[in-house]
């Protein structure tokens, strides 16, 4: 309407300013949307965990060894899945944190343009495979291949859990890395040159320093999703609760016990309903003390070039 | 070595560079880097043609026309990938909408004040959220709640904790697209009377689209692969029927499954048949996978515009 010739010359001010703050409230009710989830969130954590402490002790779910809350004489010992949540997350860390690292050298300093261009969509894929896929691949693949190795390895285990999930963890910690690596400048580069370096001096004496802050979060974020990390150790850790740092045996962790519950209907306002919660809480005030925690570091940390 | 040894020798080395020796630790550490890169790939290999030689012995038309079934040969997955369908083309449409929104919200009308702030914090902090606390949400929010709504456990619920999901991630390739548009056009359309709404519709979003369409698939890409999140919010594992497209409101509220939870279910069998079977539901989720991911490098290399000259 306010196109045809003869409104070109005269256009309607008014009902444009109208459109315009009804677009405006529309889309900030959208972006309005991210703050209602973490509030939702949060509110669906605090209330149905609340309900859940006031039927089962805070001290005994910090204190029990045990983890059986779907058993007639249930224990709620959190430290059982805490500790199979962190033996997975350990082994997957040892394998992503230097890997990543050292493949965001590679990719930054030393792969020829051609080859990078080749190497960083190769990442994006291993980046991009669904977490259920891993979970197929650490079962039927990774464990009857360590079991050549190491004969009393189980058929559900951590260990091949953990192995596999670093790996689903590289190209995130490496594309991050890569990103404050590249993000130095090249000047700083030419006066380590200038000064005598080797290539290697740069790296490990300039450059990795200067992207400090950006390497280590990406280390942190890489914890936090191996702690959320959910199907992998759900297909191949097994559901066994078990209070062990033997990576050798079944695990049960936070995100598959979840599963677990889930699978079998569990009725609203049920004990076991409310369990998922106090689970989802824990799990949630983890990722959420790492976030801070890298915030802060960034923050302290950063290093700000022009 | 005694301790007089090695400090000489570090002295040394302050002043005499022994070269060859720092030569030798820099070919050390390119071979090094050089092999952790291609790990990563290697495994990526290692998967890809084991899952290829389990599965292609179900791969066969059968298997995409058929409900699951106890017997590993007549086994199919059309629940599977008919549900990731209905939950790829919702979710699309309503993560889409209000992402896409939301990020012209942050960056063409409330860009740089204390609320955008706010707002750009939290979606960092909601990217970090492991997706089973999705999940978790959406149980609540959606499958209870809302109930009378939803209808439940249904495809409905599904997408909308899945929008939930995948919204930072369109929020902030949108916004990403924004920003790659110069000011100059902006100014430009400001300058010859427009309000920023009509500079945005005009001018912005054509140029920002394939941007934010390159970012839309990605995130849905993310989505397609999401098992844990959907599993929470009780998609089913066995499923023998398909939603009706007509009336769409009662098809929006049945229950569904999608790929990768028939895959889990599979997988999650004693029988060695049906980790064969879950092998092909893994070939075909790949594949679309790869798909998905082409169109989107193909749009991002087809579209990109270099501003930085004008």
């Amino acid at each position: 309407m306010t196109n045809s010739p003869e409104n070109l010359f005269n256009p309607n001010r008014k009902l444009s300013k109208i459109v315009e703050r009804i677009v405006i409230v529309i889309f900030g009710l959208f972006a309005f949307v991210s703050i209602a989830t973490t509030a939702g969130i949060i509110l669906t954590l605090a209330s149905e965990t609340f309900a859940f402490f006031q039927d089962v002790p805070l001290w005994r779910f910090l204190t029990d060894t045990e983890w059986t809350p779907l058993f007639t004489n249930p224990q709620y010992g959190i430290f059982v899945l805490l500790c199979g949540t962190f033996l997975t997350a350990i082994i997957a860390i040892i394998v992503a944190l230097p890997i990543g690292l050292l493949s965001a050298i590679y990719l930054s300093e030393y792969a020829p343009p051609k080859l990078r261009a080749w190497l960083k969509p190769a990442l994006e894929i291993l980046a991009g495979v669904p977490t259920v896929v891993f979970g197929y691949f650490a079962l039927l693949f990774v464990t009857p291949l360590l079991q050549n190795f190491i004969p009393q390895l189980e058929g559900f285990n951590a260990l091949s859990a953990g192995l596999v999930m670093g790996i689903a963890i590289i190209p995130l910690v490496a594309s991050i890395s890569e990103d404050s690596i590249s993000a130095v400048p090249q000047s700083l580069r030419q006066g380590a040159y200038a000064m005598g370096c080797t290539k290697k001096e740069v790296v490990t004496g300039v450059v990795i320093p200067a992207a400090l802050s950006g390497i280590v979060a990406s280390f942190i974020l890489a914890i936090s999703r191996a702690v959320g990390e959910t199907m992998i150790v759900t297909v191949a850790a097994g559901q066994n609760p078990n209070l062990t740092l033997n990576p050798l045996v079944s695990v049960q962790t936070m995100t598959s016990f979840i599963v677990q519950v889930s699978l079998g209907d569990a009725p609203t306002g049920s004990l076991a309903y409310r369990t998922l919660f106090a689970v989802g809480t824990t799990l949630f005030v983890i990722t959420l003390v790492l976030n801070i925690f890298s915030y802060w570091f960034v923050r302290r940390f950063r290093e700000q070039y022009e | 070595m005694s301790i007089a040894d090695s400090t000489k020798q570090s002295s040394d080395s302050q002043f005499k560079t022994s070269l060859k020796k720092r030569y030798r630790q820099g070919t050390i550490l390119r071979f090094v880097s050089m092999i952790a890169t291609y790990i990563g790939l290697l495994v990526l290999a290692v998967l890809l043609i084991d899952v290829v030689l389990d599965g292609w012995q179900y791969l066969d038309w059968q298997f995409l026309t058929n409900f699951p079934s106890r017997f590993p040969e007549e086994a199919g997955f059309l629940s599977a990938w008919i549900g990731s369908l209905w939950l790829m083309v919702l979710t699309a449409i309503i993560s889409s909408v209000i992402g896409i929104g939301a990020g012209i919200f942050l960056e063409e009308f409330i860009a740089d004040t204390w609320i955008a702030k706010i707002i750009e914090v939290n979606i960092g902090n909601l990217a970090a959220v492991p997706s089973i606390i999705y999940g978790l949400l959406g149980l609540q929010a959606f499958v209870r709640i809302m109930e009378p709504l939803t209808g439940g456990r249904s495809v409905l619920s599904g997408s909308l904790t899945m929008s939930l999901l995948i919204l930072p991630i369109i929020i902030v390739s949108t916004r990403e697209a924004l920003r790659s548009v110069p000011d100059s056009l902006r100014q430009a359309g400001l300058a010859v009377g427009a309000t920023r709404w009509q500079v945005v519709r005009e001018q912005v979003f054509p140029i920002a689209f394939p941007g934010m369409l390159t970012g839309t698939i990605l995130a849905l890409s993310r989505a397609i692969g999401e098992t844990a999140p959907l599993i929470a919010v009780g998609a089913l594992t066995y499923i023998a029927f398909l939603p009706d497209i007509w009336p769409i409101w009662e098809g929006l509220r049945t229950p569904f499954t999608v790929m990768p939870i028939q895959v889990y279910n599979w997988v999650s069998r004693p029988q060695e048949e049906f980790h064969d079977v879950a092998a092909s539901g893994i070939i075909v989720l790949m594949v679309l996978l790869l798909l998905m991911n082409s169109i989107a490098i193909f749009l991002r290399n087809k579209f990109q515009k270099d501003f930085s000259q004008d």
